[in-house]
């Protein structure tokens, strides 16, 4: 290990001659805060010409934060709205049709009532579109021009499934379990449904009828959160529909509107109390993980406005270093000053390097800053909640500095190889 | 006894080739503490060049060139520039004054890049301006000042580092000559302190206020007449 040393030895004693011109006097240093006050004035002696280099800058970390922000933002809406209706719903499908001939039809009569027993459980009902002959179509009056209506889909429905949807009523109300269990010839349609149908209001009683039997209106719905599709229907009570036109074939399905985080559990648990003995004829759809959605939705639009935003960093860049160069040839004559009072290359090198840096780091506050409240006006324009990652807040003004630092290297390097002979000669 | 301030042993400068330019003859030259010099000759003899080589902004190709007893042949760049920080106060024709700074803080220039403790630089450049007849004009901007004024200012700056040499290149070039008179008066006064003054110009006026003049004619360097060894 000691052999070692030895080559070092003729290598460094040159170093120590060069040491021993220095003793006497010790090199001229540029302390942090004498840079940054020189590089400070540098900036703020044009301030004009500062803002508008730092302008791309500005433009660049704005949309960085603003991109990755308003991702957050909406993604994080994104999953409220799911959490709030798609969380809490189950689908429970029959199925029995696919395990055997022999197979028992559909939902038992109380098949509802069964279901709602369950813990977070909150409203339950079987559903499924009435098959209609084709000689059975919905209209207003039994008889006259009215008679020509047009296909409206009819679906037979669990009172359950009114509540489930969660409607907006534009008159009158849903029918409930005794309107079911009773089989009343009652119907509950959709706005758009009444308009084709001519029913403007619901204070004479009107009816529709479909094929040769009445339904009085009891309800017209102007929007519901779930199954959109019962808007465009008329949705008459499921034992009705039973009497009038018998079971459905196959295609029954039941709507559970649960309680917050019930959903799995009650997906789980749903076909054994339609049926203990026979679960496997119905199955039932759980929610989607929310993780799962969010991550979808996150990826391919954030990458797009990314490459924008480092688009506009690149741009900022360029015009960072171009003012930088110019106002390096302009200010020839003060390099060659400082070098003749004493500054050396290197001090040049930090200031210029100093001030696109400074450039670049307050472009990036202030784009920090925009980008914040435009996310944040977005928000409280959408009624949205705002998220901003705190590491985006902390990293956009240092992605700035970076910026700054990078367009300053040329200009600075071409600032430190001005001879002061040359720059003093203006 | 102390070395000269200025110490030239055959030094001169050639540009290289091709064809290769003889700015500076070979020369000596000995300047004690405590002279006024004055270096004179047409434009184009060779002036610039014998400022460039004493101020240490450029390197004799031959010979060797002493600063206070420093050869300077042996330094490397970073040292040069130290040296010509702190031994070596210029004063330009064209002023040199950075236009937004004000006049204390041109002064205090000076004093950031030659190492001076922060909490002195203020108090020393004020009393720089001061000495030059600008203690009531500190804050004023170069703009807000006149020819004389500015020249005044960078007197101060080129003072306020306490060099052992004054070197003024064509001080009074870019002056009328009332203010011109002025200015002399002053680098007279400086001189009767004790500071070692190199004044560069091609006015005759300025060059009888030397009490040692020099003359560079074709890039030789003689003095009173007599050419140097």
């Amino acid at each position: 290990m000691t052999r070692r040393l030895r080559p070092r030895l003729p290598v460094r004693r040159p170093a120590r001659r060069r040491a021993a011109a220095t003793d006497r006097m010790p090199r001229n240093r540029l302390s942090v805060r004498d840079l940054l006050a020189e590089a400070l004035a540098g900036v703020l002696q044009r301030p004009g010409r500062s803002v508008l280099t730092s302008l791309g800058t500005v433009l660049g970390v704005g949309a960085f934060v603003a991109v990755l922000g308003l991702t957050a933002t909406a993604s994080s809406q994104i999953d409220d709205r799911f959490n709030a209706l798609t969380a809490t719903e189950v689908t429970v499908e029959d199925v029995s049709h696919e395990q055997g001939s022999d197979a028992a039809v559909g939902f038992p009569a109380d098949a509802d009532r069964r279901v709602e027993r369950l813990n977070g459980v909150r409203h339950a009902g079987a559903y499924w579109p009435v098959d209609l002959d084709p000689g059975q179509q919905v209209h207003s009056a039994p008889v006259g021009a009215a008679r020509g209506g047009s296909r409206i889909q009819v679906v037979a429905a669990g009172s359950g499934v009114l509540r489930a949807a969660r409607p907006t009523l534009a008159e009158g109300r849903v029918y409930d379990t005794w309107h079911d269990r009773t089989g009343q010839r009652v119907a509950v349609i959709g706005a758009g449904v009444a308009t084709r149908l001519g029913i403007t209001t619901l204070e004479t009683q009107p009816a529709v009828f479909i094929g040769d039997e009445a339904f009085t209106v009891v309800g017209i719905v102007e929007d519901v959160e779930r199954r959109a599709d019962l808007l465009l229907s008329v949705v008459v009570p499921r034992s009705t529909a039973e009497e009038v036109w018998g079971a459905p074939r196959g295609t029954a399905k039941m709507l559970v509107a649960t309680d917050l985080g019930a959903a799995a559990q009650v997906a789980a648990e749903a076909p054994l109390a339609l049926d203990p003995a026979h679960p496997e004829w119905f199955r039932a759809v759980p929610p989607p993980d929310p993780r799962a959605l969010r991550t979808e939705v996150g990826g391919d639009l954030d990458q797009l406005f990314l490459l924008l935003a480092a688009i506009c960093l690149f741009i900022g860049t360029v015009g960072i270093a171009n003012t930088t160069l110019v106002a390096v040839l302009e200010r020839t004559g003060e390099i060659g000053l400082r070098r003749a009072l004493g500054a050396r290359g290197r001090h040049i090198t930090a200031q210029f390097l100093t001030e696109s840096g400074a450039l670049g780091a307050l472009g990036g506050l202030v784009g920090t800053s925009l980008g914040i409240l435009t996310v944040v006006g977005v928000a409280l324009a959408r009624d949205w909640t705002p998220v901003i990652h705190p590491e985006v807040a902390a990293s956009a003004p240092v992605i700035g500095l970076a910026t700054g630092l990078a367009a300053g290297l040329y200009p600075a390097w071409r600032a430190s190889r001005i001879q002061p002979v040359e720059a003093l000669r203006r | 006894m102390t070395a000269p301030v200025i110490e030239l042993r055959q030094a001169g400068l050639t540009y290289p080739g091709p064809p290769p330019v003889q700015a500076l003859a070979p020369c000596d030259l000995r300047v004690e503490r405590g002279e006024f010099v004055a270096v004179v000759g047409p434009s184009g003899a060779g002036k610039s060049t014998f400022l460039n080589i004493v101020g240490l902004l450029d390197a004799p190709t031959c010979g060797s060139y002493l600063l206070d007893g420093v050869d300077t042949g042996a330094l490397k760049d970073a040292d040069r520039t130290t040296l010509r920080g702190r031994r070596i106060g210029f004063v330009f024709q064209s002023f040199h004054l950075l236009p937004h700074r004000s006049a204390v803080e041109n002064v205090t220039l000076a004093l950031i890049h030659n190492g001076t403790p922060r909490k002195d630089r203020a108090a020393r450049a004020r009393h720089a301006l001061e000495q030059v007849g600008l203690g009531h004009r500190i804050d004023a901007l170069p703009t807000a000042l006149s020819g004389g004024e500015r020249q005044r200012v960078a007197i101060a700056r080129a003072l306020v580092g306490e060099p052992s040499l004054l070197l003024c290149d064509e001080p009074t070039g870019n002056l009328d000559s009332a203010t011109a008179h002025s200015v002399l008066e002053l680098l007279e006064a400086v001189h009767a302190k004790g500071m070692t003054v190199l004044v560069i110009t091609h006015d005759p006026t300025v060059a009888a206020r030397g009490r040692r003049t020099l003359t560079i004619q074709d890039g030789a360097l003689t003095e009173a007449g007599r050419r140097s060894r």
